[in-house]
């Protein structure tokens, strides 16, 4: 298949959904409380442009603040807990713990913990979403070093967090970016699930909850449809970046 | 001094079934400046000899010095250089990079390390491929990046566990070629672990015998080295078959037969 028809063929399936949604609105005449036409949202987007950006740049400054300090935390803690053993057993569990943590019980709680006038409660809440999957991938990753490398770097004398730095965490570098992948999309996720228990009002997920709660519904699909923009941003750039070293590590 | 002195070394693995004697209360001195090969069979040691004098593996019972020093002193002190039979080159690090490892290890300045890499890839003929990756490089390229990685620091031992054990014949002794020219520039004391005889004698000033279950040395050849050094070529020459045919029967005469041996290469 060549790229052309690789890149034209989903598009077009788009846009043959779109017409379907478009004719069974019209044609069953639904009414827009159900769903309302593309064609009725294409048009909120146009005339709330503005506030679209505004609110997605709220949301994903939030994700992004979360997403860069869960992985530094989540990459920190596992190269501690694969040098020392104690710490593993008692982290590992922990975050086993973390991960069966829905995001929608703990966004209201830490909401008035953290303080409702504030952003950190929703940083915090993808912190801890974004530091699960970034944790166990690059722990998986640190455990998977050539034991040949590792004679190679004791045999020149190299300390503990030598081998460490110049061994396991380069080799759980793809590792990292598996985490970072899945954590992406996650921190969008719980950026605007966090949103809609309280607080600010000025994110995507706020929106669409006051959208929906005033029946405007093209509106609140127009917010739907930044946050699916926005999901996908921060997926492609860690994809990029992905690449980006893959490219620098093989030239 | 010498560079390496082992007495009474011991290793015994433990596992849940049995105890393994890799080693038996082994003795070897190489004096510093020479050229030690230890062969032998699958499972009498000789790595795991090798590995002992890296203070890769304590041994059980026994001391190893290097240099006068214990064997843990001399890895941290990083008095020898390494290779194995997988070359060990880091994928992410450029050809120049690894080189530079031990260096890097060791705090050197990086400027220093940049001339010093520069000289050894120049010394293995590998100057062009500084900033190529280990993946772009043939086996045989790998296994040179590593010896130039082992000579980072100028050590005065070698340890070699097979670093050709996984070449062609063809590169495998182009390779020796260069090892023996390197070793002859640097005056380095060489411990090399191979299977191949004809490898040992070509390389070796001394052969030393090993034998399995429990881990022993059986036989220590003395190489004639200075009647193989005048030949045109070595490989050819009648001092070197003579020693070739003394390792060999050094090797099988314990076990009569050559089937007895395995994991022996007579080529």
């Amino acid at each position: 298949m060549t790229t052309t028809v690789r890149v034209l063929a989903p598009i077009a399936l788009g846009l043959v959904l779109l017409a379907v949604w478009e004719g069974a609105v019209a044609l069953l005449d639904i009414p827009p409380y159900l769903l309302p036409a593309p064609s009725a949202i294409g048009a909120q987007v146009a005339i709330i442009l503005p506030g679209l950006v505004a609110a997605g740049l709220a949301t994903g400054t939030n994700a992004f603040v979360g997403l860069v300090g869960g992985a530094v935390l989540a990459i920190a803690m596992a190269a501690l807990a694969s040098r020392i053993r104690w710490l593993q057993s008692i982290v590992e569990p922990l975050v086993a713990a973390i991960a069966v943590v829905p995001i929608v019980a703990l966004a209201p709680v830490l909401g008035t913990m953290l303080g409702a006038a504030s952003e950190t409660p929703r940083q915090v809440v993808v912190g801890i979403a974004a530091f699960v999957p970034i944790f166990v991938n690059t722990l998986r990753g640190l455990r998977r070093s050539d034991p040949v490398h590792r004679d190679l770097l004791r045999a020149n004398g190299a300390s503990g967090w030598q081998i460490t730095w110049h061994l396991t965490l380069p080799g759980a570098l793809p590792y990292v970016f598996t985490g970072l992948n899945v954590a992406s999309s996650l921190a969008v996720i719980s950026a605007v699930v966090a949103e809609y228990f309280g607080g600010l009002q000025n994110g995507l997920g706020s929106r669409i909850a006051s959208a929906a709660a005033q029946s405007g519904y093209a509106r609140a699909w127009s917010y739907v449809l930044a946050a699916v923009v926005l999901g996908l941003l921060f997926y492609v750039a860690t994809l990029l970046l992905e690449r980006s070293r893959r490219r620098a590590a093989s030239t | 001094m010498n560079a390496v002195e082992v007495r009474g070394a011991t290793k015994v693995f433990s596992t849940r079934r049995a105890e393994v004697r890799a080693l038996d209360a082994v003795d070897l001195t190489v004096a510093d400046g020479e050229f030690v090969s230890l062969i032998g069979p699958s499972g009498c040691g000789k790595s795991t000899l090798l590995r002992l004098i890296a203070d890769l593996d304590a041994p059980t019972a026994g001391e190893v010095d290097v240099f006068g020093m214990a064997a843990r002193k001399a890895r941290l002190e990083h008095a020898y250089g390494i290779a194995f039979q997988q070359s060990g080159l880091l994928p992410w690090r450029t050809v120049r990079q690894n080189v530079e490892l031990p260096l890097q290890l060791h705090g050197t300045a990086a400027a220093a390390r940049r001339a010093r890499s520069t000289e050894l890839l120049d010394l293995v003929g590998l100057a062009e491929f500084a900033e190529q990756h280990p993946d772009q490089l043939s086996g045989g390229m790998q296994q040179r990046v590593a010896i130039a990685r082992a000579l980072a620091e100028h050590p005065r031992l070698l340890l070699m566990d097979e670093p050709f054990g996984a070449l062609d014949e063809m590169t495998r002794e182009r390779l020796q070629g260069e090892l023996r020219r390197i070793v002859g520039e640097t005056g380095a004391a060489v411990v090399f672990v191979t299977h191949s005889i004809p490898e040992a004698v070509y390389l070796s000033d001394r052969v030393v015998v090993m034998s399995p279950r429990p881990g022993r040395i059986t036989d220590v050849v003395d190489v004639e080295r200075r009647a193989m050094d005048g030949a045109d070529d070595i490989r050819e020459a009648d001092a070197f078959f003579a020693s070739v045919t003394a390792v060999r029967e050094a090797l099988h005469g314990r076990e009569g037969a050559a089937p007895g041996a395995r994991g022996v290469e007579t080529r």
